[in-house]
């Protein structure tokens, strides 16, 4: 069967191809917003109470050990072959990149200027939220690379249980019709996806800390 | 009925504990695939990853290969090449050793540049070559950090062999598409839970690997 142009999804998917590219990036990106929002008190709890870091880091590699495909089915029984059952896995993925990476950011700030910030009067609260995340920017946008990144390609994994996949469900029609045009259609606009995610994060670093910028102008 | 109790319906199954389409061989299908995966993206990266460490050139050529990896798409990888190539080894092995070399090269190049460098000054003052430097100064400090790489790396692998199954191969991820065709959700939740078993019995082997290959002094450095 040869007909169908690259952007051409079957009618079976009920789809377009732009739909399937909006769905792709709505599963990446909810997840790891949410994620992020999870992993903020988290992370500052663990800066402010030293001892809660290595349990929680601990947890965390436990969570990440779970296989996507299996975690997926765990949470089928509760919630359906649906969206949500595809999401929470890679909310849980981006918390754990994200929590060691805002915490370990955190602690790197210099000493002076975290006695600076202590002698202007800053309480400790208002320490970490104004200098310590400011400055660790660079290390949370690199935890946010790696779990944007690798959730746009798990999602295809959501193909799986009942064509939650996006993208991913042309895979199955791939094999099924023996089309290889519609799996490089998914691999190549997955891929480009990604890329294309983690440039603007890193356009949201260089915007976010012009101070780096300045630094190395020098 | 709960997951606990898809968990023990899988396991009292008669006959899962032999033949074919057994635990213990299953499981041995999935060590396999897994650790042949592990060995190809660790002869690919460990080289390359030392070397640029230890020359410090070619880190951001490296971040942006690891990237472009990284945004590939196993699944979509195993199914583009299986139609292309047929079924076979490779088309199962390429996007496993795809998703294991970016933790593993960056993580090394990271681990030799933070190796301190007055150690690598002291080590050439006293002659060494640098292919010592390397070998006895460099790769024992940043040994700890080289072997994090290494294990993401395998934790992926054990997790992600788990699609192999989708065109026709074995391993335990055989029982999850088996088990969401037929509908049979006793032994989905039963290859969940040895694929999940397995991803922390890595983590394991991990953790007594560091206990016994890290040197006395860089464990207490840190």
């Amino acid at each position: 069967m040869s007909s169908g142009g690259f952007f051409e999804v079957p009618s079976d998917l009920q789809n377009s191809w732009w739909g399937l590219v909006g769905w792709q990036v709505e599963l990446t990106l909810v997840p790891v917003l949410c994620g992020l929002v999870i992993a903020l008190p988290i992370a500052l709890l663990c800066r402010r109470f030293g001892w809660v870091y290595p349990p929680v880091l601990g947890v965390a590699t436990v969570f990440y050990a779970i296989p996507s495909l299996a975690f997926f089915v765990f949470l089928i029984d509760y919630f359906g072959e649906s969206s949500v059952t595809v999401g929470i896995p890679l909310t849980v993925y981006s918390l754990v990149v994200l929590v060691p990476a805002i915490v370990d950011g955190m602690r790197s700030v210099a000493e002076d200027t975290r006695a600076a910030a202590e002698a202007m009067g800053f309480g400790t609260l208002r320490r970490y939220v104004q200098v310590e995340l400011p400055i660790a920017v660079p290390a949370v946008i690199a935890g946010l690379r790696v779990a944007t990144v690798s959730s746009v390609s798990l999602v295809s994994v959501g193909m799986l249980i009942g064509n939650e996949g996006a993208l991913g469900n042309l895979l199955s029609d791939a094999l099924n019709y023996h089309r290889p045009l519609l799996a490089w259609d998914a691999v190549l606009s997955i891929a480009v996806i990604g890329v294309l995610l983690d440039a603007l994060l890193v356009l949201a670093r260089r915007l976010l800390t012009p101070w780096a910028r300045k630094a190395t102008a020098k | 009925m709960n997951i606990f109790g898809y968990a023990q319906q899988f396991f009292d199954a008669p006959g899962r504990w032999s033949g074919a389409d057994g635990i213990p061989t299953r499981l041995l299908e999935h060590v396999q695939y897994s650790g042949l995966a592990l060995l190809i993206a660790m002869v690919i990266a460990l080289p390359v990853g030392l070397i640029t460490g230890h020359t410090g050139r070619g880190g951001n050529a490296l971040a942006v290969l690891a990237t472009a990896a990284r945004a590939l798409p196993s699944f979509g990888l195993l199914v583009l090449l299986t139609i292309l190539m047929g079924l076979g080894l490779t088309p199962v092995m390429v996007p496993l050793v795809a998703l294991a070399v970016p933790p593993i090269l960056v993580t090394t190049y990271e681990a030799m540049r933070s190796v301190d460098p007055s150690l690598v000054d002291a080590a050439r003052g006293i002659g060494l070559p640098w292919w010592r430097i390397l070998a006895q100064v460099e790769l024992p400090v940043a040994l700890p950090l080289i072997l994090s790489g290494i294990r993401s790396g395998a934790i992926q692998i054990v997790s992600t062999a788990t699609i192999a199954a989708y065109v026709s191969f074995g391993g335990l991820g055989r029982y999850i598409v088996d088990g969401l065709s037929q509908v049979d959700y006793a032994k989905v939740v039963g290859g969940a839970v040895l694929v999940a078993s397995l991803a922390l019995a890595t983590l394991a082997l991990f953790w007594g690997l560091g206990k016994l290959l890290v040197s006395p002094g860089v464990r207490r450095g840190r």
